[in-house]
C-alpha cells in the first residue's frame, strides 16, 4: 500500500499536468465534449481509489486508458439511446490521436465564443479547474460560471465549432484571440483571488500552453513574444514574496533572486520577437525586458518604457494600456508629475477601470511621492477595497500605515 | 454537413433611390456569392429577398385573449431583415467563411435546429 499523501500528491500533480491531454484524448474518440469531461473526471476519482495499491509508473497513460475505456463503454450503453447534441465536428480523414491539448485550446477560444466563455471553459477544459474554482479566479458567483461554460458548450455543439487546430492561412486570425486568453488564464494565476497571491498551477499551465503555441507556429513573432513575457515575469516570481510572505513590488526586488535561466530564454525570445515585428505581445515582452535588463528600478530606461505604452496606444489604445503609459510617464526623470496626476483621474471616469485596484494604488504612490499623503491614505483606501488578493491588501496597508501624517491645523 | 440560416441586416434607405445600374450590381454579388458557395463544396439550399419591413405584419397569439395584429416588424431595428439564405455547409467555420463573402452588412448566421425522430429529447 501507498501512503494515502502520496497518493493524494501523485493524483494531484497527475491532474495538473495531465488533465488536459487526456481530456483531449477522450474528446478526440468521442466528439463530445460533456461526455469526455465526465469520463475524465471518473478516471481520476478512480485514481484516487486504486493508485493505493499501487501508483502506475506512467500515470497520464494509465488515466487515458481508463477515461478512454469509460468513454466507450458508455457509448456502447447509450447506442440504442437518442442522442441529444449533434457531435462535435472533425476535420474528415484525420486518424492520429492528438498527444496535445492543441485542438481544444481552438476549440475553447473560438472567435464565435464570448471572450467570457472563452476563459471559463479554457480554465474548465484546459486547466482542469473545478466550476467553483473557475468562479473564484475569475470573480463571478458559481452559478453564472457554470451558466457560462454550459452555455458555450452548447453553442460548440448546436453551432458546429469544428475540433480541430485552423488550417495555416486562419492561423494567424485566429492567434490573437488564444494568445489573449492564454494571457488572461497566467494573470488570473500571478495575482490570484484570495490568500495565496500566485496559483502556480495556473501561471505554469499558462506557460506551457505558450510553448505548445510556439512549436505550432514557429515563424509567427506574437507567440513567442506571448511566451517571452510569461517567462520574464515568471523569473520574477521568488523575488516577489518576501521570507515572511509579504509582497515586495518590483522597485524593492532584490535582482540577484530573480531565476536567470527563464530570464536569458524570456529575453532571447522576446528580442526574436521584437526583430520581426511590434505586435501587441511583442510591444509588452520589450516593456518586460527593459524592467528585467535594468541594473536597478532607479536606472530603468523609463523614457524607452514610455515609448513602448505609446506604440501600444496606437493599436490597443485601452484604459489599462493608458494607465500603465502614465505610471511609467511618473517615474521619467524630470517629470511633470502634476500633469500624470491630472491624467490619472480623467481614467477614473473609464468604466473599464471603476473596480480596478491599480489605478487607486498608482494614485496613492504617486500622491505619496509629491507629499500629499492626505490624498494618498484615501487612494490606498480605495485600492485596498478593490483588491481580491489577500497578500495584496496586507501591502496596501502597510503602505497606507507608512504615511506621514499630516500637520494638524 | 450541418445547416445555416444567414439572416441578412441592411439599411433600407438603400431601396428608395435604387437605380437599375445599383439593382444589377446587386444580382451580380448575389450570383458571385453564389459561385463561391459552390466552390467551397458548399450548398444553397434556399433564400429570398425580402420586401421592406414596413410592409410587414406582425400577428401576437395571446394567451386567453384574441390574437392581436400589429403593422410592422416583430422587432424594429435601424438595419431590417432583408432577406435570407439556408446553406449548407461543414461546420461552423465554413459557414462563418462563407458569411464574410455574402453581399450584407450584417449576417447573423444560426445553425438551423435538427427536429427529426432522432433529436427529440428522451422520452
Amino acid at each position: 500500500m501507498t501512503e494515502a499523501v502520496e497518493v493524494t500528491r501523485v493524483v494531484d500533480q497527475a491532474h495538473r499536468e495531465c488533465w488536459s491531454t487526456v481530456l483531449a484524448s477522450v474528446v478526440w474518440l468521442t466528439r463530445d465534449l460533456d461526455l469526455a469531461e465526465d469520463c475524465t473526471q471518473d478516471a481520476f476519482v478512480r485514481a484516487l481509489r486504486t493508485w493505493p495499491d499501487g501508483i502506475p509508473d506512467n500515470p497520464g497513460g494509465w488515466l487515458t486508458t481508463v477515461a478512454r475505456r469509460l468513454a466507450l463503454d458508455r457509448l456502447r450503453r447509450e447506442t440504442n439511446l437518442r442522442r441529444k447534441l449533434p457531435l462535435l465536428v472533425e476535420e474528415p480523414g484525420e486518424a492520429e490521436q492528438p498527444t496535445d491539448p492543441l485542438r481544444l485550446v481552438f476549440t475553447c477560444c473560438h472567435p464565435a465564443l464570448a471572450r467570457d466563455s472563452q476563459v471559463a471553459l479554457t480554465l474548465r477544459l484546459i486547466c482542469g479547474l473545478t466550476t467553483r474554482e473557475v468562479a473564484a479566479v475569475l470573480l463571478i458567483g458559481e452559478a453564472t460560471a457554470a451558466a457560462r461554460i454550459t452555455r458555450a458548450k452548447k453553442k460548440i455543439a448546436a453551432a458546429g465549432i469544428p475540433y480541430r487546430i485552423p488550417a495555416d492561412h486562419e492561423l494567424p486570425a485566429r492567434m490573437d484571440v488564444v494568445l489573449t486568453v492564454v494571457h488572461l488564464v497566467y494573470t488570473a494565476g500571478y495575482v490570484a483571488a484570495g490568500v495565496e497571491l500566485t496559483r502556480t498551477d495556473l501561471t505554469g499551465r499558462a506557460i506551457e500552453l505558450a510553448r505548445l503555441l510556439v512549436r505550432l507556429m514557429p515563424g509567427e513573432p506574437e507567440p513567442q513574444a506571448l511566451l517571452g513575457l510569461l517567462l520574464m515575469t515568471e523569473a520574477r516570481g521568488g523575488a516577489r514574496v518576501s521570507a515572511d510572505g509579504e509582497l515586495v513590488l518590483l522597485a524593492d526586488q532584490d535582482r540577484s533572486r530573480w531565476d536567470g535561466k527563464l530570464l536569458a530564454e524570456g529575453v532571447s525570445r522576446a528580442t526574436a520577437a521584437l526583430q520581426r515585428g511590434y505586435g501587441r505581445f511583442a510591444l509588452q515582452a520589450a516593456v518586460a525586458g527593459l524592467h528585467v535588463t535594468a541594473p536597478s528600478w532607479e536606472k530603468t530606461d523609463w523614457q524607452q518604457v514610455v515609448r513602448m505604452y505609446d506604440a501600444m496606444m496606437v493599436s490597443w489604445p485601452t484604459p489599462i494600456v493608458a494607465l500603465n503609459r502614465a505610471a511609467a510617464h511618473s517615474l521619467v526623470p524630470g517629470a511633470d508629475v502634476e500633469s500624470v496626476l491630472a491624467e490619472l483621474d480623467a481614467l477614473a471616469q473609464e468604466p473599464a477601470l471603476a473596480t480596478y485596484a491599480y489605478l487607486p494604488a498608482t494614485r496613492a504612490d504617486i500622491l505619496t511621492r509629491l507629499n500629499r499623503p492626505t490624498e494618498a491614505a484615501k487612494a490606498y483606501e480605495q485600492a485596498i477595497h478593490l483588491t481580491a488578493n489577500e497578500t495584496e491588501r496586507r501591502f496596501l496597508t502597510t503602505r497606507l500605515n507608512a504615511l506621514t501624517p499630516p500637520h494638524t491645523e | 454537413m450541418a445547416q445555416y440560416m444567414f439572416l441578412l441586416f441592411d439599411s433600407e434607405d438603400w431601396y428608395d433611390n435604387l437605380t437599375r445600374d445599383e439593382w444589377n450590381q446587386a444580382m451580380k454579388l448575389h450570383g458571385e456569392f453564389a459561385a463561391a458557395v459552390e466552390k467551397a463544396g458548399a450548398k444553397i439550399l434556399g433564400g429570398e429577398a425580402l420586401e421592406r419591413s414596413s410592409t410587414a405584419s406582425t400577428v401576437k397569439n395571446r394567451e386567453g385573449a384574441e390574437p392581436l395584429v400589429t403593422d410592422g416588424p416583430f422587432i424594429e431595428t435601424r438595419e431590417a431583415l432583408g432577406g435570407f439564405y439556408l446553406i449548407e455547409a461543414r461546420d461552423l467555420d465554413q459557414a462563418l467563411e462563407l458569411a464574410k463573402a455574402c453581399p450584407s452588412g450584417n449576417i447573423e448566421v444560426r445553425p438551423v435546429m435538427p427536429t427529426s425522430e432522432d433529436a427529440a429529447p428522451p422520452a
